[in-house]
């Protein structure tokens, strides 16, 4: 169980809806007008091109979650709703960063992206652009690394997530 | 080849469908002229968008079939919008086709566009924006499947005005293919022997039959578990019709606005069986008091139905026909002689109290003695319905009083709208009643309030030739409103009055109605029978004291035997 305090706990729902125009609404508006909140979305095609997969994270006590699944269920687009929060999973967001990187502290930025693992993806005169890919821990923890050197522009995606193999 | 238009129609003469009611207007232009030559289907051309969605929803319920209307785009289509809204909350099966602009104008803001997909999303169950004509006959198959299986629901489909011009090869589509829609038809036989084993312990059980009883057709199965297991009944307004009002096991509706009877029966039992109902405000109460000494058990063709409103102890999903019979077959007959004894005796206890109009607000001058209470005029049609009949309300305090004390046995012969209590729903509910069955006497209960909002449709049944039989109860006020504001507004009347009204008597006239008008209580039996034999529409205003409200009822928070006017 992951909890990030506050008493609720937050849950990874991976959904397998039907790979059409406006199923993606459809889902996301039954979150806004039955008072759920989205924490993160991330949808893609599946290997099957006709089915999409979202991924959402939801954050609410259990009661508001089977409430979600239920509804989402109901949907007649929506073909699977799977709640991963109890299994074992792999984890991923991406983040693309920009940060100020004067000479001066270039070679410090240079070696944080190093300790953590992550990219250089481009070099301006002011600024380098980082990319990291990593869990919610990992992401959260490069950008307040990154925060004193002052960032211009940052965008992430929702977190996708796999339940690992059998070991 | 053949034209989407006349594909459309094709596929809906596929379906069976016999009526339409709809209303024309440009981006549907193409639809209307397929259905011009179209002669096994009937188009009956209301009067306003929102009659022809309720006229649908009164169709459905007096049939048990799919009601179809049908409108243009832009304004056609959100006119549609109330009446979808209306189906949704009571689960009413129609399908609602909607013109829509060229595809290549789509997004453009053109003229008469709207995303009617886009509004209509919290309020249907399913809906589609045709892309290609050849996609018809598919969609019109699952909506007809989507809209009238599982929990019934509202299904649009908006078609744009190229796709009914465009030529298309008509394949016929044999077999629905949703992968992510599949009702559950079964109970689970865990759970069926949990809920067995809780009816054979419990010593005071009590059901309630929600509208799921009705539109499953369960009653027969209803009616056998009431007498085999010795179980008390109680009602749901939806549910009205699913047992005989004069069983002795019968307690009638119960609720917020229930009769005194149900609601203290359910604050006594042990046991409550909820089947196919949704627990909804309306019949609760403050959920925290409500059934205190009780296990709940929930029954429901839609899971998200159950623990949704209410704490449920054992939970069973399937179709109520096929559960109840799984049920009927394991449960020993059980007599619960002591708990019927006190059922008979509540009963008897609130029966005088059970009088719909008891309390007033405030007193009234120039009120006389033969002054016709409404509780007259309800009793009075109660003495001439058959169980034939069909009785349409709209919404209000007249809503209440006859869905306290209509008498109805069947379902599909009570007729009012429940879960998003619309007014003006009354009249054209009516209407699709009438036309779904030509043979029975169809009575619609009103309030001068709703009548006014539901009056257009009065022409379309004039132009059809339908004998409605309408009973206007005039009490000059928004008379439900008026009685929250006693309530909770210090009986402070605002905007619940009205200074002037029309001449109702006229108005009758004009739409070729029997014109008849009351308003003492000597003249009520001898006017109603006027009226009932009537052959053609009739309209009758009954002039009734404003003072008079519906009790008993429950107010905010309170639980369901805290009921003020008992």
């Amino acid at each position: 169980m992951k909890c990030w305090g506050g008493g609720k706990v937050k849950h990874t729902l991976a959904v397998l809806v039907e790979n059409r125009p406006g199923v993606l609404s459809h889902v996301a508006g039954l979150f806004s007008r039955r008072g759920y909140n989205i924490e993160s979305l991330a949808v893609g095609e599946t290997d099957d091109s006709s089915v999409s997969r979202i991924t959402l994270v939801v954050e609410g006590d259990a009661k508001i979650i089977e409430q979600v699944s239920k509804q989402l269920n109901k949907q007649v687009e929506v073909i699977k709703v799977n709640d991963i929060t109890e299994e074992e999973t792999v984890d991923r967001q991406l983040l693309l960063l920009k940060v100020n990187a004067d000479i001066a502290v270039r070679q410090e930025i240079m070696q944080i992206v190093e300790i953590f693992r992550c990219r250089i993806v481009d070099i301006g005169r002011r600024s380098l652009i980082v990319e990291a890919t990593g869990d919610d821990a990992k992401i959260q923890a490069i950008i307040k690394s990154l925060q004193p050197f002052g960032i211009m522009e940052l965008v992430r995606t929702g977190r996708v997530s796999i339940v690992r193999g059998q070991k | 080849m053949q034209l989407g238009a006349e594909i459309l129609i094709e596929s809906l003469r596929k379906e069976n469908v016999r009526v339409i009611f709809g209303y024309p207007g440009g981006a549907a232009l193409k639809i209307f002229d397929a259905l011009k030559d179209a002669t096994e289907i009937r188009t009956i051309l209301v009067r306003h968008e929102q009659g022809a969605a309720h006229a649908a929803n009164g169709y459905a319920r007096a049939s048990g079939k799919v009601g179809v209307c049908m409108a243009t785009s832009g304004p056609g289509a959100t006119n549609l919008v109330t009446g979808i809204a209306t189906a949704y909350m009571d689960s009413i099966p129609i399908v609602a086709i909607t013109g829509q602009v060229a595809t290549s104008m789509v997004g453009t803001d053109a003229f008469q566009e709207v995303d009617i997909t886009g509004i209509t999303d919290p309020i249907v169950k399913h809906n589609y924006l045709v892309q290609e004509a050849g996609d018809i006959p598919r969609i019109i198959k699952e909506a007809f499947y989507i809209a009238q299986s599982g929990r019934p629901g509202p299904v649009l489909i908006d078609i744009p005005q190229d796709v009914t011009a465009a030529m298309a090869e008509n394949i016929d589509c044999k077999k629905v293919d949703l992968r992510g829609y599949k009702p559950n038809i079964n109970g689970h036989i865990r759970q069926i022997k949990q809920v067995i084993e809780l009816i054979e312990k419990a010593e005071r059980p009590l059901i309630c039959a929600g509208g799921g009883v009705n539109s499953a057709r369960a009653t027969e199965e209803l009616l056998y578990m009431v007498e085999n297991a010795g179980i008390p009944v109680t009602t749901t307004m939806m549910g009205r019709g699913s047992i005989s009002q004069d069983h002795p096991l019968a307690l009638g509706m119960l609720g917020t606005y229930g009769l005194a009877a149900a609601n203290m029966a359910v604050q006594a039992c042990d046991l409550f069986i909820a089947l196919g109902m949704r627990f909804g405000d309306r019949v609760t109460g403050a959920t925290a008091k409500f059934a205190p000494h009780a296990k709940i058990v929930h029954i429901d063709i839609d899971a998200a139905e159950i623990g949704k409103n209410m704490r449920v102890d054992v939970p069973l999903v399937g179709d109520l026909k096929v559960v109840l019979g799984q049920l009927n077959k394991r449960l020993q007959a059980k007599e619960n002689q002591p708990w019927r004894t006190e059922i008979a005796e509540i009963k008897a206890k609130y029966r005088a109290k059970d009088r719909p109009v008891v309390g007033s607000g405030k007193d009234e001058e120039g009120v006389t003695d033969d002054a016709i209470s409404a509780a007259d005029v309800i009793e009075n049609l109660n003495q001439r319905l058959t169980d034939d009949c069909i009785v349409t309300t709209d919404v209000g305090q007249h809503q209440i009083w006859a869905a306290q004390k209509i008498r109805t046995n069947l379902p599909g012969k009570f007729i009012s709208s429940g879960g998003l209590g619309t007014m003006g729903y009354g009249i054209p509910a009516a209407v699709g009643a009438q036309v779904a069955c030509p043979d029975c006497n169809v009575y619609v209960i009103t309030g001068d309030g709703s009548f006014q909002m539901g009056m257009p449709e009065l022409g379309t049944a004039l132009e059809q030739g339908l004998p409605l039989k309408i009973i206007l109860i005039n009490n000059q006020t928004l008379g439900m409103v008026k009685q929250l504001q006693d309530h909770y507004c210090q009986g402070r009347y605002s905007s619940t009055e009205f200074s002037k009204s029309p001449d109702f008597h006229h108005l009758a006239l004009a739409f070729g109605a029997l014109s008849l008008r009351v308003a003492k209580r000597q003249e009520l039996a001898y006017k109603m029978e006027q009226f009932v034999q009537h052959r053609g529409m009739a309209i009758m205003e009954v002039v009734v004291p404003a003072r008079e409200n519906v009790y008993p009822i429950v107010l905010t928070g309170s639980g369901l035997d805290e009921m003020v006017g008992t």
